[in-house]
């Protein structure tokens, strides 16, 4: 039973890319993904007919193909995408996990929320019009949520018959935007998501660009060199006692591993007591593994009987976080009533629950302009700042930009129990 | 060290890695869990990820089913066969237990489906259960799209779909007041094709339903009903003997089957990778009614 279990066995070897789109009604988005996902044979007869019929009931001339990706009853009435809705689709190469989120600044933390899982990031922009405020504001983000790859998809194509060099107008105007932002690989494709041009397959009528169809970029990005393989991470989450008499002296740590490549033998140290041990095996069920590295869901056991609990993490004697109190972190305020100095907050970070009192808002970033306002002293709903906190145990953290697992963090409003802020740890 | 380019999972593998996280942490976060098993695939998937999460200890939380007492003979035996190889403890909430103790009242016009939902709240605040584990998809529903991993339940045990909390990283916040619970979806992420694979891979139990066997069946509404003592034609119906499978295991009286010919989960997924019709959509009465159907049947507090 356990010989076809364990990693890199499964019969297909297809891998996985999370992608996050943000774009409002007019950008064409929708009408994108409903392409992806009807060219991909992801969308069914049944949903297909559903929106059809919808469509015929309003009026339309068209088939609206929003309609398949609006989720919930109040935005479709509303005709907007007020939060984030996940898509599959899958070729035989991959398998796709789409964060479709909307564009408008009221939403910001939606599109936060969508960015913080993604390898790649999609933004959109009518070829017509060029770079909006949006389209900046959504480059932001992704970059702000280190996004590894960001493809800019240049829209509408057929309005602008397929002009090269209004294409690269634009291309040019993005890319001298981009040198602002941390964006480790851009792509920027002129698409017609209405008529399919380079959405599927390499338009005919664009013989000037040279580059990969949408698609066949998101089939090829490379993603699993994204991830940190180096510094060893791995925070406990459970751990495995099972009291049975079978294994009596089992004492395992489960958890995720966050960076590293962990192999039996390694020389560990775990944080915060500072005590050494060694791995003395790493279990995926029944199965002994030789190595474990990021995203891999796993067991490990220790040489010795020290202890270890949630909370704690598993990382190399030379290459260890420091634990501190004192954060610095851009935070993504996502409450209606407004971050303050002074306030306390619950705060998760990897494992570990702990209080935080925030010290001193130091700015609000303009997302559009990327300007710093060090004037205002408060973070209100959907905007981003650089703040201190102070938190009541020691969090073992690396900089968001070595490590998106170990460098973020979530508030929560102790009173009423809900997500309030997103963090990402500064350098 | 030499970083090798194949570091890398293959999407079963990255999907299991996922799923026995949030199993994990929701242990570790919640007093109370149970983990919600209708026999069908979905939870069969999720005893398997609860199985590997907590191995070698036993799965650390109940399994709670709710009876409609329409429910498929072959479901009831794989769910005992499961149990049983597990060690685990089985709570069962039944509908017909509820509607005897008048917790909720079956007016002859409301689907066993509708009933389930009175049954099953009432079973969670009896129990205390803080935390439900559903095996519900985001691929299956376009009202599941937008549900998060951890979904609050209210004191009502409703959901609020316009009022979610937001779910960033991996970072799950189970904060809860008295009376409230959290619903959590392992398998959040999963189509319905990756539930085949896995369970192909896997080798595991399943309910012989899932495979093409024969069958007598009455066609009505568009669907393929098992004939049983509670379905009988109607007048101008007929029951014929055809090969079937089943997509979705529910209420006898409103799941329908399939016609196929696939009798291995590899000739399920082979048929499954090129169907064109949604799994609820073919073989679901109570998805029909309406394009939110789904949708207001969470907000009251459906799985």
């Amino acid at each position: 039973m356990t010989e076809t279990a364990g990693p890199n066995t499964g019969k297909l070897q297809m891998d996985l890319l999370r992608f996050a789109t943000a774009g409002s009604v007019d950008d064409g988005k929708s009408t994108l993904i409903g392409r992806l996902l009807l060219d991909s044979k992801a969308i069914f007869e049944d949903q297909l007919e559903a929106v059809e019929r919808t469509s015929t009931a309003r009026g339309y001339d068209y088939t609206d193909l929003a309609l398949l990706t609006d989720g919930l009853r109040s935005e479709r009435e509303q005709g907007i995408t007020i939060d984030v809705a996940y898509r599959y689709f899958a070729t035989p190469n991959r398998k796709f996990i789409i964060a479709d989120t909307p564009g408008h600044v009221q939403y910001t933390r939606n599109m936060v929320t969508g960015a913080s899982t993604a390898d790649l990031g999609l933004v959109l922009v009518d070829a017509r019009q060029g770079l909006t405020e949006q389209s900046r504001r959504h480059a932001v983000i992704l970059s702000l949520l280190r996004v590894p790859h960001l493809v800019l998809c240049v829209n509408k194509m057929d309005l602008v018959d397929y002009s090269e060099e209004r294409f690269n107008e634009i291309h040019h105007e993005f890319t001298s935007f981009a040198t602002k932002l941390s964006i480790p690989d851009l792509t920027i494709i002129p698409i017609s998501a209405l008529l399919g041009d380079n959405v599927v397959t390499r338009s005919q009528k664009m013989d000037w660009y040279a580059g990969p169809s949408l698609l066949h970029h998101l089939e090829n990005v490379h993603v699993a060199s994204d991830r940190d393989l180096v510094d060893t991470r791995f925070p406990v989450q459970y751990v495995i006692r099972p009291k049975s008499d079978a294994h009596h002296d089992y004492r395992g740590y489960a958890g995720r591993v966050c960076g590293g490549i962990l192999k039996p033998g390694d020389d560990v140290l775990v944080l915060p007591s500072g005590l050494p041990s060694t791995i003395r095996g790493i279990d995926l069920f029944d199965t002994e593994l030789d190595e474990a590295y990021p995203p891999m869901s796993i067991t490990v056991r220790l040489e010795d009987d020290i202890d270890v609990s949630r909370g704690d993490m598993i990382c190399r004697p030379q290459n260890a976080p420091s634990p501190t109190q004192d954060i610095d972190a851009m935070i993504c305020w996502m409450s209606t009533s407004p971050l303050q100095p002074r306030q306390k907050l619950a705060i998760k970070h990897t494992t570990r629950m702990a209080r935080a009192l925030i010290k001193d808002v130091q700015y609000r970033l303009d997302v559009n302009s990327l300007h710093r306002d060090l004037d205002t002293k408060q973070l209100g709903l959907n905007e981003i700042g650089r703040v201190q906190l102070r938190t009541t145990v020691p969090l073992l953290c690396d900089p968001y930009e070595k490590n998106r697992m170990t460098g973020s963090f979530i508030l929560i409003d102790e009173a009423t129990g809900v997500t309030v802020g997103a963090g990402m740890i500064n350098a | 060290m030499t970083v090798h380019a194949d570091y890398r999972l293959s999407q079963l593998d990255e999907l299991e890695a996922e799923s026995i996280q949030i199993f994990r942490e929701a242990a570790a976060e919640f007093e109370k869990p149970a983990l919600l098993f209708s026999g069908g695939k979905d939870s069969i998937t999720m005893l398997r990820l609860a199985e590997k999460a907590f191995y070698p200890a036993r799965i650390p939380f109940p399994v709670l089913q709710v009876a409609t007492g329409f429910d498929f003979p072959e479901v009831l035996e794989t769910r005992d066969n499961w149990v049983n190889r597990l060690g685990l403890r089985l709570v069962v909430a039944s509908v017909d237990d509820a509607i005897r103790d008048g917790v909720v009242i079956d007016d002859g016009k409301t689907s066993r489906n509708r009933l389930q939902i009175g049954t099953l709240l009432n079973a969670v605040e009896q129990h205390g259960f803080t935390a439900l584990f559903g095996g519900g998809r985001r691929d299956e529903e376009k009202a599941r799209a937008k549900e998060r991993v951890y979904s609050h339940r209210d004191e009502f045990g409703q959901w609020d779909p316009k009022n979610q909390r937001p779910e960033l990283w991996s970072l799950y916040n189970g904060k809860l007041h008295g009376g409230e619970h959290m619903r959590i979806f392992p398998l959040s992420n999963w189509t319905e094709l990756d539930i085949w694979e896995y369970l192909e891979r896997e080798q595991v139990e399943i309910p012989s339903l899932y495979l093409a066997h024969k069958r007598r069946v009455i066609a009505r509404d568009g669907m393929l009903l098992s004939e049983s003592e509670a379905v009988q034609p109607k007048q101008g119906e007929t029951v014929e003997e055809k090969m079937v499978r089943f997509r979705t295991l529910g209420d006898m009286t409103l799941t329908g089957c399939v016609e196929s010919e696939a009798d291995t989960l590899a000739k399920v997924i082979e048929e499954t990778a090129v169907a064109r019709v949604t799994e609820r959509g073919a073989t679901r009465g109570d998805d029909k009614f309406s394009e939110a159907a789904m949708e207001d049947r969470k907000r009251e507090g459906y799985f």
